[in-house]
């Protein structure tokens, strides 16, 4: 890694780059509100100065031979296609039906999650934490937005934005209620907050009633916001994603 | 630092906002942004790291922009702290005259398997741990001007170790270049109260991940 002792960066340095920047958001502001809660996305059919700006260097570096586009192409498939919370929803439904394996899953997730054939970047040490009748758990990254991507994909936008990872850590029975989840105040609720190389995924409770669901079935009802620990999984389909 | 991305904590930014049927990406650019990061990685040459130039955007910057455009200026601000680029480059979209062309480290027939590859082996040897489960342990009272991984609520804090995850390298920009970078990283599990007060449920915790640097016997 870095070899200086200092940032790389220095905040002046940073300015100086960042004018161009500044002057482009100076001729659109349109985009001040809907940056400020990071939720909003223009829709809108000319190109966004980010559009070009992206553009630009991708050119730039295709140019000078550092990236190759197919190879940029290829990546951005991956993340949209191959990795996303079906993989997390399997690894709980065996979990439910697999006494053997949630034991596993919960002594070390990462082992246990390759089992399934999930494994990779923002991955090397995912633990598992389990919700049961005495606990709920919640995970949140309070400095960055740190995510296990091999069982949940890249994470929602919600999950990266300020209002999430400033309150969840303070507030997580308020959170949790915007997200119409109602914790009892005698069930204890645990914040895990990712600050190191640990990421985290939920084991949510298995629902009431889903005794004769096959392993496949029970996987299609666990949601991706159950496994943050924003919801509880619910036994019927059509809850959020 | 005390940063603006050290935000747990605050209260004033409003509420969550889940988004139904969220796509991966909701402008092209973001895939583009997040792809040319991992390529321009896979050349090995990009030495700055990500967060300290995350962390280095102005905050009223940082609050404007979202998670990609973050992530957009800080590539800009790495290739060209580690060489790759100039800002002349940048700025005009073309190769400086008589710059030399390299050849894409990342091939497309890899590139799909990328994200399935993690950093081989882990680091086994080090110091041996300073604290065992069960301990009771404060989070140490530093302000270190560069990146940590010690939040802010935390600092000053009494709690317990939980779990001691093992051996891995101090992330702060004060630890580049030392010797002593190899530490246990604790799971340690703070009271809702020690960190907010009475008001918080007496039951609730916040559980955060430190490295033996950041805590002492409390």
């Amino acid at each position: 890694m870095a070899k200086s002792k200092k940032s790389p960066l220095g905040r002046r340095g940073f300015l100086k780059g960042a004018a161009a920047g500044a002057a482009a958001f100076a001729a659109n502001p349109q985009s001040v509100g809907a940056a400020a809660q990071e939720q909003d996305h223009d829709h809108q059919t000319v190109p966004s100065d980010l559009t070009l700006r992206v553009k630009s260097l991708e050119s730039l570096l295709v140019e000078k031979g550092i990236v190759d586009r197919a190879a940029l192409d290829a990546l951005i498939d991956t993340y949209e296609h191959k990795v996303g919370p079906r993989n997390g929803a399997r690894v709980v439904a065996r979990a439910w039906t697999d006494p053997e394996y949630k034991k596993r899953l919960l002594a070390d997730g990462t082992a246990a999650i390759g089992e399934l054939g999930y494994q990779g970047e923002q991955g090397a040490h995912i633990r598992v934490v389990e919700n049961t009748s005495k606990v709920h758990n919640l995970v949140v990254c309070t400095l960055c937005s740190c995510y296990p991507w091999p069982v949940l994909g890249l994470p929602p936008v919600w999950y990266k934005s300020a209002p999430y990872r400033s309150r969840a850590v303070i507030d997580p029975r308020g959170v949790l209620q915007e997200f119409g989840t109602e914790i009892a105040d005698d069930i204890e609720v645990r914040v895990w907050d990712s600050t190191a190389e640990q990421r985290y995924l939920v084991l949510p409770e298995r629902p009431p009633g889903t005794e004769k669901l096959t392993e496949e079935e029970l996987a299609a009802l666990v949601t991706r916001d159950a496994m943050i620990g924003v919801a509880k999984v619910s036994g019927s389909k059509g809850g959020r994603i | 630092m005390n940063g603006i991305h050290d935000m747990g904590g605050m209260q004033d930014m409003g509420p969550v906002r889940p988004e139904k049927n969220e796509p991966v990406f909701h402008q092209r650019w973001e895939g583009r942004v997040l792809a040319m990061i991992r390529a321009v990685g896979a050349t090995g040459r990009l030495s700055a790291p990500s967060r300290p130039a995350i962390e280095s955007i102005p905050p009223a910057e940082y609050l404007r922009m979202s998670y990609y455009e973050r992530f957009f200026t800080a590539l800009i601000e790495r290739m060209i702290a580690s060489g790759i680029v100039t800002r002349a480059e940048v700025n005009s979209g073309k190769a400086a005259p008589g710059s030399t062309r390299a050849t894409p480290s990342l091939r497309p027939a890899d590139a799909a398997r990328l994200p399935f590859q993690i950093p081989s082996g882990g680091i086994t040897t080090g110091a041996a741990p300073r604290f065992h489960v069960g301990q009771r342990v404060r989070a140490r009272n530093m302000h270190p001007a560069g990146h940590t991984r010690l939040p802010r609520y935390a600092r000053g804090r009494a709690g317990a170790i939980e779990r001691d995850h093992g051996i891995f390298a101090l992330q702060d920009a004060s630890a580049y270049g030392r010797d002593n970078r190899l530490q246990h990283v604790y799971s340690v599990r703070f009271a809702a109260r020690e960190l907010w007060g009475n008001d918080a449920s007496p039951l609730d915790a916040v559980y955060i991940d430190m490295w033996d640097d950041y805590l002492e016997p409390a």
